[in-house]
């Protein structure tokens, strides 16, 4: 459990960082809170010759409005931040929910929302709820800065659309307009585990209960998030009277095909999407139209 | 290459020399000798090896000793002040919170931070504060008692 030695460096800007990852390239490896990275490489999993310790850069933890409309987050801002945020569980439960889904209280404490992204682990909690929130990545590099688009950052397992000598910088959340609701929810053996399965969805509402925009992402149950769009085309444009929440989740559950593995198998995960998918649509439909008070999950 | 760091724990200063792969567990037992943090699975899993750093609770086998450079930590010994035991450690003795205690110390720290937030946490609040620390002598009924008794000593 001890890992092999490695160099260690400590930039104090962003600038600093990139002309180490320029100089180390293959052999260089970010880390933030280290929650994921620590561990495999302890497990001798991971090995990394130069690790370039990011936490010391100022001004990359926070959460705040931006003018056009909408949220930027630092990708230093810690689990425990955002599940603690009122600005974020007021506008965007479904990511205060993910955020106190993850791991325990003191890896909430150290790890980041830019860590968990940039490590793209199939069944971490942000990557679906970004996808559903269609939230914006700026990420800076040698030649300036770029924004990708959530769906298109995360591109295989462990793999995400990063340049070796670029950085997540900030996640961008789209404004959110009136009548919008969301919810994540997951599945997990005991509390703190890896989803088996998770969903996130976002429904925005006109005037007259029609669902105005629909979004349904499947978290765990393949190497990145899955858009069940046919389910989500179920409900766009539909009245709310009109619609019946278990075809959808049925629906839903045949954009996966997860795999068998010792957490569980491929037909309890399809069966699992569709308890969770219809559960996670009434949560956020119910939000949406802001009955009451909202429900508390369980993580 | 070695990293001079500077870690202030439990109000004294430490400077030392440490390889980077030094988890900050071995730092404060080994090279410190402050022995009341425990090892359990150094997996990030088990909890026994929580300690507070600059305010939070964290696993200090999940944190590089360098990373901790300029920080501040406190672990168990920090607790009791001139021989007298901190309200949770005197609570979880008198309400029999632990059997082998091999937890205890992480149980604790958690327990302190959680208090530290959260004044008057509910049983449920408290279940969640803890989910990060097992105890394998399934005793966790009396440590949600302990740490609800040792929130009321505090508050008096």
């Amino acid at each position: 459990m001890i890992p092999k030695n490695f160099e260690y460096f400590v930039p104090h800007s962003i600038d600093e960082a990139i002309s180490l990852l320029e100089k180390y390239g293959e052999d260089a490896k970010l880390m933030a809170g280290g929650q994921s990275l620590i561990p495999l490489m302890k497990l001798g999993l991971g090995f990394f010759k130069n690790i370039i310790s990011i936490e010391r850069i100022p001004n990359l933890s926070y959460i705040k409005e931006i003018k056009e409309g909408g949220v930027a987050i630092g990708n230093l801002t810690t689990h425990s931040m955002i599940e603690n945020s009122d600005l974020i569980k007021s506008k965007y439960p479904l990511l205060a929910e993910a955020a106190s889904a993850i791991a325990d209280v003191q890896v909430r404490n150290r790890g980041t929302i830019g860590g968990n992204l940039c490590h793209a682990e199939p069944a971490a909690d942000y990557p679906p709820v970004m996808v559903a929130l269609d939230a914006k990545f700026k990420v800076i590099g040698p030649k300036g800065e770029r924004t990708i688009k959530a769906g298109d950052f995360i591109t295989d397992i462990f793999t995400t659309n990063l340049e070796y000598n670029e950085i997540l910088k900030e996640i961008i959340l789209p404004i959110v307009p009136p009548k919008t609701g969301g919810a994540y929810l997951r599945l997990c053996k005991r509390s703190g585990d890896s989803a088996i399965i998770s969903v996130a969805s976002v429904i925005t509402l006109d005037d007259k209960n029609n669902c105005e925009t629909v979004n349904i992402t499947l978290g765990a149950v393949g190497p990145i998030p899955i858009k069940a769009e046919l389910a989500e085309r179920m409900l766009l444009g539909k009245n709310l009277n009109e619609i019946r929440l278990s075809d959808i989740s049925e629906k839903a559950s045949e954009a996966a095909e997860p795999n068998s593995d010792i957490h569980a198998s491929k037909e309890y995960r399809k069966d699992m999407i569709k308890v969770f998918t219809k559960k996670c649509l009434e949560l956020a439909i119910n939000r949406a139209r802001g009955d009451g008070i909202q429900n508390e999950t369980q993580n | 290459m070695k990293h001079k760091i500077k870690v202030k724990v439990n109000g004294t200063v430490y400077e030392n020399e440490v390889e980077p792969r030094l988890l900050l567990v071995h730092f404060i037992r080994d090279v410190l000798g402050l022995k009341g943090t425990h090892i359990g699975c150094v997996a990030s899993k088990c909890g026994a090896c929580t300690v507070i750093y600059n305010g939070m609770s964290v696993k200090s086998c999940t944190m590089f000793a360098v990373q901790a450079d300029g920080g501040e930590i406190l672990s168990i010994e920090g607790l009791a002040k001139n021989g007298q035991l901190h309200p949770l450690q005197e609570a979880f003795w008198e309400n029999h919170a632990l059997q082998c205690g091999y937890c205890t110390p992480g149980m604790i720290m958690s327990a302190y931070s959680l208090l530290e937030t959260n004044s008057k946490p509910t049983e449920k609040e408290i279940r969640k504060g803890i989910s990060g620390n097992l105890c394998r002598c399934t005793g966790y009924v009396n440590i949600v008692k302990a740490i609800e008794n040792a929130a009321e000593r505090l508050n008096k």
